[in-house]
């Protein structure tokens, strides 16, 4: 099975090739290194842009413009801060134009820790992003759903934000994306670039299949009645991993996957809540102003004779960055003994 | 009664445009001669600025209007460059970044004087921005004058983006940037010369520098240690130049020069214009008028000398404009407000059907 970087270069080369990208750019995301993650491997059209990030931003804008499709990495998310003001402008070029102009513009940005990147390759950005009107925010957990949310970010005539977790870009998935052949070896020599030089090398891209994943739909990864977890991303497939271990001592957690961040998938959490009555949410970004207080207020004045218990919020300690020894990140970042410890709460948890 | 909803998104875009427009067997731009007939257009376009601009700031102390920022000062070049566009939509024609002093540039292009009367009263039936933004943040796609942003630096980072475009049609298109010296202390103003001469990607932008000595109160002389800021070009090896801003015929030769490298050789010029600014940075100074050079007095003295204009043609050429105004103003103030149903259009995009 591919891993999430292989489903994100295959879906930029089908974009490439089929849905009028023009550009994939940013630092060190053409040839040789096609990118930090490799995601941008072999791509046609990927090429190195200065290290300047408000430069990638505003050339991405401008090349939407003047009809061009581009996808623009920042290399991590930990760099995107001084380009926020030029995210506004891609996101209110359509309202504030009366509908003049519109920004069909993918930047795409690896996110969270889980790789001991420390200060400043360990950031989130989910929260600050969700006060960026006019952007679509989507965030995949596994390579079938980064392929499927990165062909429609493409497609999508409005800017779409495509944050990476880095701590999952090698983890492979469990469903054949479609056209991926089923050997992962072969996969491998198909499309990964060999060690050394590559000046001579091309990729050899399978016969790739048009497969989308429809913005605002969450996903249910694990049914239940006892209690709802909501995430996304490195978290939610920890969130995974716990429930399951859970369901063996009668807590019966559901699971969903939001996949798009902005604009959510209301109706699904709130039919999940209103059957089990309570909420979990669980991220890495840190507490204060956290996305997931923006869930959990939604929730409350939706579902509020629904529940049982106080909606939960896990997240990420609100300190000034995730440090590089381990001790900083297991006691700052949400690990599965503290998400096992949540949801124990909360299914304990009576009116 | 009922104002007239099809004048949203009015604009002329054949009667008023002087613009130059290359022949279809053109291989290389070059541009209009600057006749008498032309120099006279000229200052007809420059008055049809001012008496807008002035209009625009009678109604912000008035009561018609919130707020006044424009370009009263930058008629000439501004003028001479709305001229020289290669006016159209797509990468074949000129794209413009402008600042929100470039009404002449707009207004020369054949722009209503009423649309900008519009923004300014902030009614419903604005077509840049439908009430949203200050007067002078035009977004024209026709034309491709991409959306004026309150920023006053970030358009110099998109010029590099629509320039790649040009870059891969071909032609003569190139993308045109407009903002003032204290937008040049930003950083984007460098990222923009730098972005357009990579190596063996060098880009059609042509940046101007309108340096009228102010950025709001602060004096340049201050905060910059040149006034000289196209010479920071030298650092990127980008052809660059000064000119009188306040000299239409100076500036339109200043243009023309710049224009055939940046459309011909499809590399970057920086150019600095040296204006006046006669109005102060907006309505937070109260827009009074301050005692610098005056391109318009400036131009029609020229005229009269150069025996190109009487004194009563030039009158003339006043009394339409301002007539014209004070029709466009009674028809504004009558024009409905943005209300409650507007507030949700346009902030999802759903293709040509939808909102």
């Amino acid at each position: 099975m591919a891993n999430l970087a292989q489903a994100i270069r295959m879906a930029l080369h089908y974009g490439e090739t089929h849905l009028g990208v023009t550009d994939v750019f940013g630092q060190d995301v053409g040839a040789p290194l096609g990118g930090v993650f490799t995601c941008s491997q072999g791509l046609k059209t990927a090429w190195n842009a200065p290290l300047d990030e408000r430069g990638i931003i505003g050339t991405a804008l401008g090349i939407a413009y003047a009809g061009g499709k581009p996808v623009a990495e920042i290399q991590f998310c930990d760099y995107i801060y001084n380009c926020i003001d030029l995210l506004k402008l891609c996101g209110n070029a359509h309202w504030s134009s009366a509908g003049e102009y519109h920004v069909p513009i993918v930047v795409m940005t690896p996110v969270g820790a889980g790789i001991h990147g420390s200060m400043y390759h360990s950031h989130s950005f989910e929260s600050i992003a969700s006060h960026i009107q006019g952007w679509t925010i989507v965030m995949p957990s596994n390579a079938k759903d980064a392929y499927g949310l990165m062909l429609s970010a493409i497609a999508d005539p409005n800017p779409v934000l495509f944050m990476a977790p880095k701590g999952l870009m090698r983890a492979k998935g469990d469903e054949l994306i479609p056209g991926e052949p089923a050997d992962e070896k072969t996969l491998h020599q198909m499309i990964d670039a060999p060690v050394g030089d590559r000046s001579q090398w091309q990729p050899d891209w399978p016969a790739l299949q048009d497969y989308r994943v429809p913005f605002s739909q969450a996903r249910i990864v694990r049914p239940g009645n006892g209690l709802t977890v909501v995430s996304y991303g490195r978290q939610l497939v920890q969130c995974a991993a716990v429930a399951l271990e859970l369901a063996a001592d009668g807590i019966d957690a559901e699971v969903l996957d939001l996949r798009t961040l902005y604009p959510w998938d209301e109706a699904s959490v709130f039919a999940s809540v209103r059957k089990t009555g309570k909420l979990l949410v669980v991220n890495e970004d840190t507490e204060v102003t956290n996305f997931g207080e923006h869930v959990m207020r939604r929730v409350t004045d939706a579902c509020f004779y629904d529940l049982v218990a106080p909606p939960q919020l896990l997240a990420g300690l609100d300190v000034p960055g995730v440090g590089l020894a381990w001790g900083y990140e297991k006691h700052s970042v949400p690990q599965p003994e503290h998400i096992a410890q949540a949801m124990r709460t909360l299914a304990a948890a009576r009116p | 009664m009922q104002p007239n909803l099809a004048l949203q998104n009015h604009r002329d875009d054949t009667v008023l445009t002087p613009t130059f427009v290359p022949g279809p067997n053109d291989t290389r731009w070059t541009p209009p001669a600057l006749d008498a007939a032309l120099q006279v257009r000229i200052h007809d376009l420059m008055v049809k600025a001012r008496a807008t601009e002035e209009m625009l700031i009678r109604m912000m102390r008035t009561g018609h209007g919130y707020f006044w920022i424009g370009g009263p000062g930058e008629e000439a070049y501004g003028t001479a460059l709305g001229m020289l566009v290669h006016k159209g939509h797509g990468p074949a024609y000129d794209y413009l970044h402008l600042h929100y002093r470039s009404s002449a540039v707009v207004l020369a292009m054949g722009s209503e004087p009423i649309d900008l009367l519009r923004q300014m009263r902030s009614t419903v039936t604005d077509p840049y921005s439908k009430g949203r933004n200050f007067v002078n943040h035009f977004a024209i796609k026709p034309w491709n004058i991409v959306p004026v942003t309150p920023t006053i630096e970030t358009q110099y980072l998109m010029a590099p983006g629509t320039a790649l475009m040009q870059r891969r049609h071909g032609g003569f298109g190139c993308s045109i940037v407009t903002g003032g010296d204290a937008g040049s202390a930003e950083g984007d103003f460098y990222s923009a010369m730098n972005w357009s001469t990579r190596p063996g990607g060098e880009l059609p932008v042509l940046m101007l520098i309108a340096q009228n000595n102010y950025g709001i109160s602060t004096a340049a002389s201050t905060v910059q240690n040149t006034p000289n800021l196209h010479q920071r070009a030298d650092g990127f090896r980008i052809r660059n130049a000064r000119v009188d801003g306040n000299d239409p015929i100076a500036s339109w030769h200043a243009l023309v020069d710049a224009m055939d490298y940046v459309r011909n050789e499809r590399k970057p010029f920086v150019l600095q214009v040296n204006c006046s600014r006669l109005n102060g940075h907006s309505s937070s100074s109260g827009a009074a008028r301050h005692d610098e050079p005056d391109c318009v007095q400036l131009y029609e003295k020229r005229l009269l000398d150069d025996g190109l204009a009487t004194q009563t043609e030039l009158k003339l050429v006043w009394d339409k404009w301002n007539a014209l105004l004070s029709d466009a103003l009674k028809t504004v103030v009558a024009e409905p407000m943005p209300d409650r149903e507007h507030v949700l259009q346009h902030v999802w995009y759903r293709g040509p059907a939808g909102n």
